[in-house]
């Protein structure tokens, strides 16, 4: 800078101004080129939509929209329906978030409020690596360990205690095969948790310390502490860890196709195998039949594809209702 | 040292040269049916240690490898599913068998043994469409006479993923029976019964048969094999029960007549009395009038090769060689390859 201004005055506005168009194109071009990275996402995406939708019609043109309520798939006669698939994949996310969400919030509120110093380093870290494990392992592990497991000691036990009662009896019935519904939800559940809680962890940790100081100083229980303070403060971060797990547990597709029997139909038993969408794409897209076989599973796509879109939507909405009442 | 230097920068050189010229030869690639996958990068393998050509297979399905070689993107495709004469005519294409194999049945039943129980197809259509329920049922009773059938559901372990397994061992039960034809049907994805419980892949399969009392699948014989599974013995056409082994596969294709244009005899329950009824071979596919003659050559380099070399590698991989009279025919129509 010394040297610039050492210069004779002319030279140095030159310069000055040399610099500053210097400047001004650097900083379009990053802008530019930052946009274009940006729009790159909304380009693969609308391809992606565009895709799946050119290659679904087929499909939709025969079935009409009768494609999304008919529980029949069968490739032989060409008669294809997606709702056993998005009947697996909708009770299995929703029983593997019943198990998932109130052990993570166990998890979170373990290592944020009650867990010795000197335990959460080694805890948290465990459950982040536990995050960063392949779905396919939990998939062998869910074949070959888990469901010979879950057949011999679990399944008879449930069947057992809930097999005489009327509605929920009929949930547990069937021959205990190990491999179905129920085992692929928990098997999710646990690939589902420790997303869930390291999202809940982070953010109980965002609660001011003064707050909950003068909450335990007006006598609060460290349950009251929880529910009075800690959630209220941090409803929108948990809600949005929740969905994350949600949409994990919604396209899970390796995992899923290792332990949910792969059958094509909608049986009232969590017990009997079923299918999820992205499971049956897994299966059968390599050896799919071209024609109406092919188009039937890019609509099966489709459909997991707005299914997506809808709980992205209503999570957001969720948490623009809560950053509202806060007052944000 | 700076003479070590040198040589060194030129054995470099010279492994850099060496490197682009094998590269030149003939890189071929082909891609289809996932069932000789095993055995055609075996044999890749061996034929780069012997030759240093590279041959590059990639096991995307029987489909998908018709789709690729019609498309020109390959240089040769797999299937499981021969094609019918007049595709290969309207395409171009050369057909020509490498390698057999058999779909064998398992079961896990407690109390009985690998080999002592007897089924035959028609019996076994109706356990794979549902209709025979229990392990004793009178059916399968009186098929075994003096064995000890336990009263345990029965359940059906199949392939989940689209499969020429699946094809062949559908089609062969679509024979013996019209109801499962109605029922269940034929070809790589069909549809099974109730009792059914599908896994992924040969160990997919063999894992749920494995965990599952009172279950029943179908694998591979190299599968079925390796996880010392228990075989059922299955009536051929002869009327003898035959437990699956390489031998049986191989007196099937013994009856079989190779001559026809594209060598895709129906080896299926074939009559030769030690034949094993589920019986299949894999096919590849090439350009009769190829654009790159040195591709074109590389094919037919590579499976001739194979056909001679490979033998001993694909029977320790679970499958079954063609028998030398076929392979003969095979170099015969691969000179078609141009």
């Amino acid at each position: 800078m010394s040297a610039v201004m050492s210069t004779s005055r002319p030279v140095r506005s030159d310069l000055q101004a040399r610099q500053i168009r210097k400047f001004k194109l650097q900083d379009t071009l990053f802008h530019q080129l930052t946009l274009l990275f940006a729009l790159l996402v909304l380009a693969a995406l609308t391809g992606i939509l565009i895709a799946l939708a050119v290659e679904a019609l087929p499909a939709f043109r025969e079935f009409g929209a009768a494609f999304l309520w008919t529980p029949v798939w069968n490739v032989p006669e060409a008669q294809f329906g997606a709702l056993s698939a998005i009947y697996g994949t909708v009770v299995t996310s929703a029983i593997a978030l019943l198990i998932a969400v109130p052990v993570s919030f166990g998890i979170a509120l373990f290592l944020t409020e009650t867990c010795p110093v000197w335990l959460r380093r080694p805890l948290g870290t465990a459950i982040e690596l536990l995050a960063g494990v392949p779905s396919i392992i939990y998939g062998i592990w869910g074949l070959f360990v888990f469901a010979p497991l879950f057949a011999r000691h679990v399944q008879p036990y449930l069947q057992t205690v809930f097999g005489d009662l009327p509605v929920i009896g009929g949930w547990f019935a069937g021959p205990p095969i190990g491999v179905g519904i129920l085992t692929a939800a928990i098997v999710l559940s646990l690939m589902v948790i420790p997303f869930v809680a390291s999202v809940m962890r982070d953010v109980f940790e965002t609660v001011p310390a003064q707050l909950k100081e003068s909450a335990y100083g007006l006598g609060c229980t460290t349950w009251e502490v929880v529910t009075g303070v800690v959630l209220p403060y941090t409803r929108v971060g948990v809600i949005g860890g929740i969905m994350l797990g949600l949409g994990r547990a919604l396209g899970e597709t390796m995992a899923v196709t290792f332990v949910i029997g792969n059958a094509n139909r909608i049986v009232g038993s969590l017990f009997a195998p079923g299918t999820s969408i992205a499971s049956t794409l897994a299966n059968e897209f390599g050896e799919a039949d071209p024609g109406l076989h092919i188009s039937a599973l890019f609509a099966l796509g489709l459909v997991l594809f707005v299914i997506t879109f809808v709980v992205l939507a209503i999570s957001r909405w969720l948490i623009q209702r809560g950053l509202a009442r806060q007052g944000k | 040292m700076t003479t070590h230097r040198t040589l060194c920068k030129l054995s470099t050189l010279a492994a850099a040269l060496s490197l682009s010229l094998s590269t030149l030869a003939a890189d071929i690639t082909g891609a289809g049916a996932t069932f000789p996958y095993a055995v055609y990068t075996k044999w890749a393998e061996a034929y780069q240690t012997a030759t240093r050509n590279r041959v590059n297979y990639q096991g995307i399905g029987s489909s998908g490898g018709v789709k690729q070689i019609k498309a020109r993107t390959v240089d040769f495709g797999g299937t499981d599913a021969p094609l019918s004469e007049s595709d290969l005519d309207a395409a171009g294409l050369v057909q020509v068998p490498t390698v057999m194999g058999g779909v064998t049945l398992v079961i896990n039943v407690p109390g009985v043994e690998s080999g002592k129980l007897k089924l035959d197809g028609p019996t076994v259509a109706d356990l794979f469409r549902g209709a025979i329920r229990r392990w004793n049922d009178p059916a399968i009773v009186n098929l075994n006479p003096g064995l000890k059938l336990p009263d345990l559901a029965i359940t059906v372990a199949f392939r989940s993923d689209g499969s020429g397994t699946t094809f062949v061992f559908s089609n062969y039960l679509a024979r013996q029976s019209a109801s499962f034809k109605n029922e269940v049907g034929a070809g790589n994805t069909v549809n099974w019964p109730a009792n059914g419980v599908g896994g992924k892949g040969n160990p997919g399969v063999a894992a749920n048969v494995q965990k599952i009392a009172g279950a029943i699948g179908y694998v591979d014989i190299a599968d079925a094999t390796k996880n010392k599974m228990n075989f059922v013995a299955l009536k051929n056409k002869f009327g003898h029960y035959i437990v699956p082994t390489q031998d049986a596969v191989e007196a099937a294709a013994a009856g079989a007549n190779f001559k026809v244009k594209g060598m895709a005899p129906d080896l299926l329950d074939q009559a030769h009395k030690d034949a094993w009824p589920i019986t299949s071979a894999t096919y590849i596919l090439a350009y009769e009038k190829g654009t790159d003659a040195a591709k074109q050559k590389g094919v037919v380099d590579f499976f001739g090769w194979a056909l001679n070399n490979g033998q001993k590698m694909a029977e320790d991989l679970g499958f079954v060689p063609l028998p030398a009279s076929v392979v003969k025919m095979v170099e015969a129509e691969m000179k078609n390859i141009k």
